[in-house]
């Protein structure tokens, strides 16, 4: 077609698979909106007005069909394990997990018989977001963090 | 086989709804027993986020246990530490400083407009009104601004100490409080042109899960949704605490019993909020900021550093708290969701014998299947949305 004729001549860039898929999976990882407990209020008001992770790309997601992350804001109870557990298992992959809060790391103040100690006995968590809860600043700093873990993963190369 | 002979009730059909669902304000799951588009019964599941609260507390000593209350409803983060200071304060006799007092007054009352800013911004955003979300978030963050200043931390705080307060406010803290209440006023018209005289928001809300008077105290509902359906009943009128009944404030109702109503009750009651604020902030006495009580009163670090006996004092009540007197009291606030109240149970030790916690999310969650019945099932959002609940406060 006429437009695309001789248009690529000076812009050619050379690159390898895996920087364009890595590239491609840091400019849009979609979280999926999913709150357990106090954490997930500080999630909204990162995602809302004044905070803004549109930003970064990351748009909340209401299906786990098409979400990259999972963040697992809040207390994990033993009863709320099975359906994590469920929603995790429905999100197509690469997927990764942001363990959100001290509850969500390591069971935080609630050590009592209903309290899961830290989700990373189910599900293989990525980044740990330490506070009771994080502000929405470290929760930025973490997605940013989990950005530049993303951008070092081979898919296609061997290591 | 003919399907005109099928019963109507073996075509109903059910279907789950959460924990996971972004609609349902946290890990609350729903059965619905649907009978085409409309919905016949509604079974409630909780306790996704059973924490154990009341057994934490037979384990800890009074205040190890204060930095947990404000994790049940982190909406109002500082509504539930108050209740339990009253209750130990009203065990142990103890009276609060007025400074202290009002601090809590103007703390507790700024926690409720944050808690109806954050129910007003998801009940728009599951009914459809985005734009809200964003306004109300954005007034929100102005108000965890003021709670930073004064506390150091946006959401819980562990700020309200048994006899008052950690510390006094810090410098400018008035002048702060003071601009919120001027920018408020202009922020809660912008969301009234967004809403109130909207026709989908009308069209969504009006005549849906209609709760008469009569069932909502059957129910046991408090708080808003109560007021919602016309019953007078605000426990800071009933039996006022912490100096409330210093201050002149109305009691907003409405006749309407349906959610159109309930939103109408909780944006005058942001206002009457304010109301309380602005003249706490002009009457805000000078003085004390906790009871000069030495069980509950920690003595000056100067002084203990160069004082055997006050040092000696100091580790004691540190490490052995204080014990309040055998009996057993009960002390209800009015919380942002409703009546909310901490019965107390003391052997004479420093950890509490029995902390029952009446949640107001808990009951008012009950009438859910009354009200949602006969209606669409896109309204079970907008039903679950007006009765303002939050998780932490249902399963405790």
């Amino acid at each position: 077609m006429g437009l695309i004729e001789n248009r690529f001549e000076k812009n050619v860039l050379v690159t390898t698979v895996d920087s364009v898929l890595n590239w491609a999976r840091t400019s849009s990882m979609w979280p999926l909106t999913f709150g357990l407990a106090c954490c997930a209020i500080e999630m909204m008001a990162t995602g809302s007005a004044h905070y803004d992770l549109d930003r970064f790309g990351i748009i909340f997601r209401a299906t786990p069909r098409q979400a990259d992350i999972i963040i697992i804001a809040g207390t994990v109870t033993k009863k709320m394990v099975p359906p994590i557990l469920k929603v995790y298992n429905q999100m197509p992959d690469p997927k990764w997990v942001v363990a959100m809060g001290s509850c969500a790391t390591t069971g935080g103040p609630f050590k009592t018989y209903s309290v899961v100690q830290g989700i990373d006995k189910y599900l293989p968590v990525d980044v740990y977001v330490p506070g009771c809860q994080p502000r929405p600043q470290t929760l930025i700093a973490s997605l940013v963090h989990l950005q530049d873990k993303i951008k070092a993963e081979h898919t296609i190369a061997k290591k | 086989m003919c399907p005109a002979k099928v019963m109507p009730e073996k075509r109903r059909v059910k279907i789950h709804m959460g924990p996971q669902h972004p609609s349902t304000h946290g890990v609350l799951h729903l059965v619905l027993t649907l009978h085409g588009e409309r919905i016949s019964k509604v079974e409630c599941e909780v306790g996704f986020l059973h924490r154990g609260m009341e057994k934490i507390a037979e384990n800890l000593q009074y205040q190890q246990f204060l930095p947990y209350p404000e994790r049940l409803d982190y909406l109002s983060g500082l509504v539930h530490p108050m209740a339990l200071c009253l209750t130990v304060e009203k065990m142990m006799d103890i009276e609060v400083p007025k400074r202290a007092a009002y601090i809590r007054v103007i703390l507790a009352e700024l926690s409720r407009i944050a808690s109806h800013l954050l129910w007003l911004a998801t009940h728009a955003l599951d009914i459809g009104a985005m734009t809200v979300f964003m306004y109300a978030f954005r007034e929100r963050e102005a108000i965890l601004n003021i709670f930073e200043m004064v506390t150091g931390g946006r959401m819980t705080f562990n700020y309200f100490r048994f006899g008052g307060c950690k510390q006094d406010v810090p410098a400018g803290f008035v002048e702060r409080v003071n601009q919120f209440i001027y920018d408020f006023p202009s922020r809660m018209q912008d969301y009234e042109t967004l809403l109130t005289n909207n026709r989908i928001w009308l069209l969504r809300t009006r005549d849906i899960g209609h709760l008469s008077a009569e069932d909502a105290i059957n129910y046991g509902v408090t708080g808003s949704t109560l007021r919602g359906s016309g019953v007078d009943y605000d426990v800071r009128k009933e039996f006022p605490y912490s100096c409330y009944e210093e201050f002149d404030v109305e009691v907003p109702l409405s006749d309407r019993c349906d959610t159109y109503g309930r939103y109408l009750v909780r944006l005058e009651e942001m206002r009457q909020s304010l109301r309380i604020i602005k003249q706490a902030c002009q009457n805000l006495p000078e003085g004390d900021i906790i009871a000069d009580d030495p069980r509950v009163k920690l003595p000056k670090k100067e002084e203990a550093f160069n004082n055997m006996e006050t040092m000696i004092r100091y580790c004691c009540s540190v490490m052995e708290g204080f014990s309040p007197p055998a009996g057993e009291t009960y002390m209800s606030v009015e919380a942002p969701k409703g009546e909310l109240g901490y019965y107390l149970v003391s052997d004479g030790s420093p950890k509490p014998y029995r902390l029952k916690i009446r949640v107001p999310s808990l009951l008012n969650l009950a009438p859910l299947d009354l009200m949602s019945r006969g209606h669409l099932i896109a309204d079970i959002v907008a039903i679950i949305g007006t009765l303002d609940i939050v998780l932490g406060d249902v399963d405790k």
